[in-house]
């Protein structure tokens, strides 16, 4: 009977609710943007809306990753330690080899992020151990390997090209390079998720996974394709860190997980798989951004930000907990005619 | 997880987990006490015992969580907002006895919410106890800003550093002792512990067979949330210190203690004996690697490597035995493997 919600992506009552989620979104980005610049006419300068463009993109970024693996109803939690940890290597790499190719360091910091999302996915598919203890795990041992190598030392801007530093200040069209990098993946995973099979076999895990096993779809294989895709954003999202700060020690990123899964989930990937989009994850990236720099334009004490963060995703859920039920309701009385 | 896993995961743990685990414990002190002459006095277990006793006040409640198929991450979080209130009402001249009963109070009512929220609203709780992870940690900086509160009455601070007289115990831990064996009977000689096996075993079969089910989980995450309370206040005597950011972080310490102990993540099964040998061997290792100034970052490779091979050695094991054995049980592979916490 409840069979559309499984394959719900095909039918247009369902189609019409994403869309809602995400039409949701960009209302409450907008409405939040005009009150606030209502408010302190400086919210919607330039300068700030490239600095909310910079805050955005690299949660946005690591959003598209954690998409993909909250889809399967799997979770990554160590997606922070190897930002950290492959921030300092691309920071290291251009103190130790001056005159480095900077591309050469960001795909060096991609393969880097690409091998520990290889020992996620290895300990998740092929251990079976959950995503959750593997990626707690992982997430205790990188931030530590990071701490044991870089040892209290620091990379400073002055030792980072200018050419790579200016991928986190230039602008093109007056939207930041960073935030460039991140419409192109946004743009590649969305139709990657939408037109491809392996991007539906994703939903499919995380709907039935059951199903997905009968229907010959390779569970441990596809998983594993998550976790190595997952690493490798964050792999990009060290390289950029690097570009955006500058100054990179042993701390970076500590603690970016909770959001980066926040954000998932307030754009509208239910936490238990199968449902949401990549673009939404990123709305919801993006509303968490502007939300919080709202505040400090409206002065209201950081302290804040947190409590407001954690009530965003108790609504998050609640609202997507609401309207699973009332389609579940609906969908019951259109088949039952049937 | 898959069936048959679970199923021969679950013969593997009940037989021998709490034995390895204490085979290990023994392991790690003869190895201390051989690689360190320090080891073995009473000053250092003093110290090593006291040094983890908030996490392994967080550690019980959490482990029946974790047994009846939930998860509970705001504990650390708690315990923040619990030290924040305890400051600032020690800086309102409220009388001690009062200001400690306040915040056990408040804890209950925090984990009544996640509760109320998991059983009401049918939420999982892996999302709703990260939200309220961030909400709680919130309103401890809101109540108490950066700012830190140091002046509490001479007599509560030396609870949270004086060991009980002749022995080398800290007062702390004792509170622990007194709680792992309460929470013992409630798990393993109580109705309730094994209306919480069911639980985590079967929950519709638990339902039906007239458990209540949603009473339960309410107070147990009450219960979660009054004991993370309590590690609040202890943790804010021992140092003196009341700041909205202690102990921030401590829930995956406590998360990693209960899964190495040996409770299974899709819940239904776990011992509060496995918990605390797992609680004492992470203290001891820790304890053990300070003393060789081994750095700390190594203390979380280690704490991270035992956690994951808690699970694929029983796992490792478990699937060499299935290669050699039935075919039976490889069928049930097709079984579903959600991540049970976020059902």
């Amino acid at each position: 009977m409840n069979q559309p919600n499984n394959n719900g992506e095909r039918t247009p009552w369902f189609r019409a609710l994403v869309r809602s989620r995400e039409s949701t979104l960009v209302l409450l980005i907008v409405t939040l943007a005009v009150t606030t610049d209502l408010l302190n006419p400086r919210f919607l300068s330039p300068q700030s809306l490239k600095d909310l463009m910079l805050n955005v993109s690299i949660m946005a970024l690591l959003v598209l990753g954690q998409t993909i693996i909250i889809l399967m109803r799997q979770i990554d939690l160590s997606i922070s330690s190897i930002v950290g940890i492959t921030a300092f290597l691309s920071g290291t790499l251009f103190v130790s080899h001056p005159g480095i190719s900077d591309l050469v360091v960001i795909l060096i910091a991609v393969a880097s992020g690409l091998a520990l999302g290889a020992v996620n996915a290895a300990l998740v598919a092929w251990g079976n151990i959950p995503a959750l203890i593997t990626t707690l795990g992982t997430l205790y041992i990188f931030r530590g390997a990071d701490y044991a190598w870089v040892h209290g030392r620091q990379v400073n801007a002055v030792n980072i090209p200018t050419s790579f530093l200016a991928i986190g200040t230039s602008s093109f069209l007056g939207i930041p390079w960073l935030t460039w990098i991140v419409l192109a993946l946004l743009l590649v995973f969305s139709v990657g998720l939408r037109q491809y099979r392996t991007g539906r076999e994703f939903y499919a895990i995380g709907s039935n996974r059951a199903a997905a096993i009968l229907a010959g779809i390779n569970v441990g294989r596809q998983i594993a394709i998550g976790f190595l895709i997952s690493g490798a954003i964050a792999g990009l999202a060290g390289a950029l860190w690097l570009a955006r700060f500058g100054t990179v020690d042993a701390t970076a990123a500590e603690g970016i997980e909770l959001t980066v899964i926040t954000s998932t989930v307030v754009g509208g990937v239910a936490i238990t798989g199968g449902v949401g989009s990549v673009l939404g994850a990123v709305l919801g990236a993006l509303l968490l951004s502007v939300f919080n720099s709202a505040l400090v334009f409206l002065r209201v004490p950081s302290f804040w930000q947190q409590a407001f963060q954690g009530a965003m995703l108790l609504l998050a859920i609640a609202v997507d907990a609401f309207l699973a039920h009332r389609h579940a309701l609906r969908s019951r009385v259109r088949w039952s005619h049937v | 997880m898959t069936e048959r896993q679970s199923t021969t995961r679950r013969l593997v743990r009940r037989v021998s987990w709490e034995v390895i685990l204490a085979l290990l414990l023994l392991l790690a002190i003869a190895g201390g006490g051989v690689i360190n002459s320090e080891f073995l006095t009473t000053d250092n277990w003093s110290n090593l015992l006291a040094n983890f006793v908030e996490i392994a006040l967080m550690a019980l409640p959490l482990s029946l969580i974790v047994i009846a198929g939930e998860i509970d991450l705001s504990v650390a979080s708690i315990l923040g907002l619990s030290s924040s209130l305890l400051g600032v009402l020690c800086q309102t001249k409220v009388p001690m006895p009062l200001a400690i009963i306040l915040c056990l109070l408040l804890g209950a009512l925090c984990g009544l919410l996640n509760g109320f929220l998991i059983v009401r609203f049918r939420l999982p709780s892996l999302a709703v106890t990260i939200g309220t992870l961030a909400v709680f940690r919130g309103f401890a900086f809101i109540l108490l800003g950066d700012q830190a509160v140091a002046d509490f009455p001479p007599e509560y601070s030396a609870f949270g550093i004086g060991v009980i007289p002749y022995t080398f115990i800290p007062q702390p831990f004792a509170l622990f002792l007194i709680l792992a064996i309460v929470f013992w009977v409630i798990l393993h000689r109580s109705t309730v512990g094994r209306s919480l096996y069911a639980i985590g075993g079967n929950p519709t079969a638990a339902l039906f067979s007239g458990i209540q089910l949603y009473r339960l989980k309410v107070l147990l995450f009450s219960c979660s949330g009054a004991v993370s309370a309590l590690a609040g206040i202890v943790y804010t005597f021992r140092f003196s210190s009341a700041r909205a950011d202690n102990g921030t972080g401590f829930e995956l310490s406590a998360i990693a203690a209960v899964f190495l102990g040996g409770v299974a993540v899709q819940g239904g099964s776990g011992t509060i004996t496995g918990v605390v040998f797992s609680l004492l061997l992470i203290g001891i290792v820790n304890n053990v690697l300070t003393l060789a100034d081994v750095a700390n970052e190594i203390l979380r490779i280690v704490t991270g490597t035992l956690l994951i091979a808690s699970i694929l050695v029983p796992n490792l094991i478990a699937s060499a035995r299935a290669r050699l054995g039935s075919i039976q049980l490889r069928r049930r592979t097709v079984q579903n493997d959600h991540l049970p916490l976020a059902g």
